[in-house]
């Protein structure tokens, strides 16, 4: 701890990386991941960190331009600061990719193959149907509907002609 | 490269002044319509039907197709 403190003296990015030694344990090495990240998001407009943390003599020397008068930075050197800072704009994260047609290829490809499952399910797993589908078992069924009168309004049997024993025309 | 800033307040009640009415005028609209192509037939189709409607020919007919349980056809 106290090592700690002392390496705060030099700046605050150190203390990320200062070596913690504590109880003659050894030390804890920090992992990348567990570092404040850069991201690009729209709903999150500014990450923690900036896009480029390694800076190159040129971009120094165009940070240390930026703490004077930014009417004397050229359009040039206002977008390199941008990039210094982002990776992509707005526009170019927001951009659409084809990737929907990806999915809904894949979308339709699995409901076919889900077609052929069903018909040999239907072919190799299922029994027969119930009796109650042969022809001549749907034709008493309909007969009975008739007879007593379902839907006489506006449903089935309103299309039956009684009189005439057939369907109206 | 300076570009006229951008709205930053009201973008709902804007988008709200614009939809809501046309909103509320389609869903009337809808209302209306379903109203007159089928609840007002519908309506009109029942009245019609019971106007001619003989209830106990209608039973009877029922009760010789052998519907019922509670009455045989006359024959038996």
């Amino acid at each position: 701890m106290l090592a700690t403190r002392a390496l705060s003296l030099i700046g605050k990015r150190a203390i990320s990386t200062s070596v913690c030694v504590r109880g003659g344990h050894g030390v804890a090495k920090v992992e990348d991941y567990a570092l404040p990240a850069y991201f690009d998001r729209r709903d999150s407009p500014l990450p923690d960190v900036s896009y480029v943390q390694n800076l190159s003599a040129e971009q120094k020397s165009l940070k240390e331009k930026e703490k004077g008068s930014w009417v004397a930075l050229s359009n040039e050197e206002k977008i390199a600061l941008y990039r210094i800072s982002f990776k992509q704009s707005f526009a170019e994260m927001s951009q659409g990719s084809g990737e929907w047609k990806s999915v809904v290829g894949g979308i339709f490809f699995f409901i076919g193959f889900t077609g052929l499952v069903v018909l040999w399910q239907r072919k190799y797993v299922y029994g027969p149907v119930p009796h109650t589908f042969e022809e001549e078992y749907k034709e008493k069924e309909l007969q009975r509907m008739l007879d007593m009168r379902m839907g006489p309004v506006q449903g089935f049997s309103a299309h039956w002609d009684y009189e005439n024993k057939q369907w109206k025309k | 490269m300076s570009l006229p800033k951008p709205m930053m307040r009201g973008l709902l009640a804007k988008r709200l002044r614009f939809h809501l009415p046309i909103a509320f005028t389609l869903a009337l609209t809808a209302a209306i319509a379903f109203k007159y192509t089928v609840t007002e037939p519908k309506k009109q189709a029942y009245a019609d039907f019971y106007k001619q409607y003989d209830a106990i020919k209608d039973f009877n007919a029922m009760r010789e197709a052998g519907v019922f349980e509670s009455v045989q056809p006359t024959g038996k």
